[in-house]
């Protein structure tokens, strides 16, 4: 799945931000829309899908571009996001096919996915909710209430996946609000908790497809992540947060993916 | 108030099976009627408004009509954002009760005061906004509100309201009800507002007025008919509700500009700054000008202080 090529051309076209948030999920939601979602592209509303939702609602461009190559709608699409008149806004929208959730706010999502999980759970339904969150994002406390009560209503269809790439909009997570140790912080909510490597597609396959990781608890797969992920001087540079590719930095952008493909 | 909504959604959820019915913590001796007879269909979401919200958006998404509960503006403001993007945004079949509205909770302070609810739920897309007067509207709003499809605000006072209306009281979305016919001028009040506008009607024949009264439980849809008619065929306006700047005076000083009508207008309202001083709410409501004789005077002046070109 193309993913990283999609978001590079869309946020170069669109002269968008939010590029580094974009490649440092794409491997995740590669693997979510490939080979773990139970998904129904050409019914978007099959009640038997596993929900899926983006609550660090900037990397929309990498949704889309996953949602498009898994069938949603057309690859062309793409091609209009950020456009006057498109459908396909700078943060998820729901109005996209594929999109359960529109966001952008962040610590939105994930008690939306609760929500979801809990109404599921009660009708005794076999759909998973599946949440990936930022690790910036986890400064909202909104997240915190929805931590304390996953657990307590043993949500096991619900699984949050932390995009874990230690930066966020300003600086560094160590030196903004410290996150560590992120894993203990979900073990003493009382979460099932997994630690992957965020770019290994196998150990992403595996860990998304054994939730729960803990019969009777909520799953937490912390998935640790590189910023600008796939391109090198985009690697781990704050400033690929805010700037969108030149004609030249994109195609070098797009040479380095075809190199390692 | 309260007691007529628990009782009405349980007879509701009776008939609906998706009706859902969601807690901040609060609720005691209220709502254990419905978590009894629907445990499935109950939650309490614990004191965690934004994420309560949530929820309810996400229940809602799952197929549930939901309602959830808490007093005046904890399910209101502290997850006003929820309500914007998550709930009106998605145009999600939740509505939002809040319990106390106005000065209900007087003596407990300005925190417990929810007097800007109206003027923010307002300005949100996609949500109907409603606060009755007395039991039977309530009995009527709620019905209404589980049978329409998308988000909604119900503002309820506490319990004990005196019953205004008769049993057989016909509700309508976007609707005012009229209570009382005369021309001299209209008193307009949302809320439970309309107990006192009934004490001032009183007495207000003996000074030769005859008011048109309108209880105006939904503040939106607005209805608009009914707050031109009032302009045209009496010639003076006295709104009145128990919130600051923003609410039914707002709404329909606005409708009337729109509409170029100019008829005699005064809003009664409570002021902008918080009140500092405990007091019932009876007492709070008097010092801020919404007692029985402020509002005589109001439609006095009113009636006096224009051309006597309408006559009853």
């Amino acid at each position: 799945m193309s993913v990283r090529r999609h978001v590079l051309g869309m946020l170069h076209r669109a002269n968008s931000s939010h590029v580094g948030s974009c490649l440092s999920c794409a491997d995740l939601l590669a693997v979510l829309y490939s080979t773990v979602l139970r998904i129904a592209p050409r019914n978007p509303q099959w009640s038997e899908r596993d929900r899926f939702v983006l609550s660090k609602g900037h990397a929309a461009a990498a949704l889309y571009a996953a949602l498009a190559e898994t069938g949603f709608f057309p690859c062309q699409w793409l091609d209009e996001y950020g456009m006057k008149g498109s459908a396909l806004l700078g943060h998820a929208s729901h109005h996209v096919p594929g999109v359960e959730f529109s966001s952008g706010s962040l610590g939105h999502g994930l008690p939306v996915a609760c929500g979801m999980a809990l109404a599921l759970r009660r009708e005794h339904r076999a759909n998973r909710v599946f949440a990936l969150l930022s690790d910036g994002e986890l400064d909202e406390g909104s997240n915190w209430e929805a931590i304390l009560f996953a657990p307590h209503h043993h949500l096991d269809n619900l699984a949050v996946i932390v995009d874990y790439n230690k930066i966020q909009s300003f600086g560094r997570v160590s030196e903004v609000l410290e996150l560590h140790p992120l894993a203990e912080k979900f073990q003493s909510f009382n979460w099932g908790v997994v630690e992957i490597d965020g770019h290994d597609l196998e150990e992403i396959r595996s860990a998304l497809s054994s939730v729960p990781a803990l019969a009777g608890k909520p799953t937490a797969i912390l998935a640790h992540t590189v910023k600008g992920k796939g391109v090198s001087f985009m690697e781990n540079q704050l400033m690929w947060h805010y700037r969108s590719p030149s004609d030249e930095q994109l195609q070098l952008a797009l040479d380095e993916l075809e190199g390692k493909q | 108030m309260r007691t007529a909504f628990i009782e009405r959604l349980c007879e509701l959820a009776a008939m609906d099976s998706r009706i859902f019915l969601v807690c901040g913590d609060l609720g005691y001796s209220v709502l254990e009627s419905f978590s009894e007879q629907y445990p499935d269909r109950y939650l309490n979401a614990g004191v965690a408004e934004q994420n309560m919200t949530g929820i309810a958006a996400g229940l809602a998404m799952a197929g549930k009509v939901v309602f959830t509960y808490s007093i005046a503006n904890f399910p209101v403001m502290r997850c006003l954002e929820q309500i914007r993007n998550d709930v009106c945004y998605h145009n999600l079949n939740v509505k939002i009760v809040a319990v106390g509205g106005g000065l209900a909770y007087g003596s407990q302070g300005y925190t417990h005061h929810g007097v800007e609810d109206l003027a923010v739920m307002s300005a949100m897309p996609n949500l109907v906004v409603a606060a009755p007067a007395d039991p039977t509207e309530t009995r009527g709003i709620t019905s209404i509100l589980a049978d329409r499809p998308g988000p909604a605000y119900l503002r309820l006072g506490k319990a004990g309201e005196p019953v205004l209306h008769p049993d057989n009281l016909r509700v309508e979305l976007g609707k005012a009800i009229r209570v009382s016919d005369g021309n001299d001028l209209t008193i307009i009040s949302i809320g439970g507002m309309l107990g006192t506008v009934l004490k001032a009607a009183e007495e207000l024949p003996k000074h030769g007025i005859y008011p048109r009264i309108l209880s105006m439980p939904f503040l939106i849809p607005q209805d608009t008919e009914a707050v031109l008619e009032a302009a045209d065929q009496t010639g003076a306006i006295l709104t009145v509700e128990e919130h600051g700047p923003g609410g039914l005076g707002t709404a329909i000083a606005e409708t009337l500009a729109t509409h170029g009508r100019a008829p005699c207008f005064r809003i009664l309202r409570l002021a902008r700054s918080p009140i500092q001083v405990a007091g019932s709410q009876e007492e709070l409501r008097s010092a801020q000008g919404l007692s029985p004789d402020a509002l005589l005077q109001a439609a006095e002046q009113l009636c006096h202080g224009r051309k006597p070109s309408v006559t009853h």
